[in-house]
């Protein structure tokens, strides 16, 4: 730690415990990923981490660069922006893909056992 | 208190870390291909969120764009690779 000597310790308070709920809340979502069965289960999982866990992590890194600088520092908004933009965008495109990935093989496996 | 920040930026990394291990295992043992790009979007948000973690820790904004530049280029690659497995191409 170089310059966190000088951050008040409110601030201190509350970066460490929205760090380690963000965190905390990102490893439910990835270990969800790896324990569900389904694909369209585990399309679920990881969402818990692109919500919660990123607004959670960045509104810690807005408090302690704040803090830190003693100017309200908001750049972070442009991730919790970003993420919450393209998550829908990006498992639309991927179930899309699984559903018709599923259709073709059903049809190829019909006609196979045909 | 400030080495109360310093464990807990460990332990938050540590945590990160273990998420980044999940979302690798399911790349590993994916049953078919879409598992594995559901991990690998997953593995992309853990290494944005893990970017932040070490900004917090070093003090400096450097970390954060490159947090940005990770979830960019995290996005526009899953939509590629979810685009390649419905069409066969990525731009038609």
């Amino acid at each position: 730690m170089n310059e966190g000597m000088d951050a008040p310790s409110l601030a201190t308070i509350l970066t460490a415990t929205l760090l380690i709920a963000g965190a905390a809340v990102t490893l439910i979502g990835s270990f969800g990923l790896l324990r569900f069965r389904n694909f369209y289960q585990r399309v679920h999982a990881p969402t818990l981490g692109t919500t919660l866990g990123t607004i959670l992590i960045t509104t810690a890194s807005m408090i302690y660069f704040s803090a830190l600088g003693t100017r309200p520092v908001l750049h972070e908004l442009l991730v919790i922006v970003f993420v919450t933009t393209t998550t829908p965008i990006t498992l639309m495109v991927l179930v899309r893909a699984a559903r018709f990935r599923d259709a073709a093989g059903s049809e190829r496996g019909i006609r196979d056992e045909e | 208190m400030s080495t109360m920040l310093a464990w807990s930026i460990t332990a938050a990394q540590v945590l990160l870390g273990l998420a980044m291990a999940c979302a690798v295992f399911r790349i590993l043992w994916g049953p078919r291909a879409q598992d594995r790009v559901v991990g690998f979007d997953t593995l992309a948000v853990n290494v944005m969120l893990l970017l932040l973690a070490f900004g917090i820790r070093s003090g400096s904004t450097l970390y954060f764009e490159m947090a940005l530049i990770v979830g960019l280029l995290g996005f526009v690659s899953t939509v590629a690779l979810a685009k390649f497995l419905l069409r066969g191409e990525v731009i038609e």
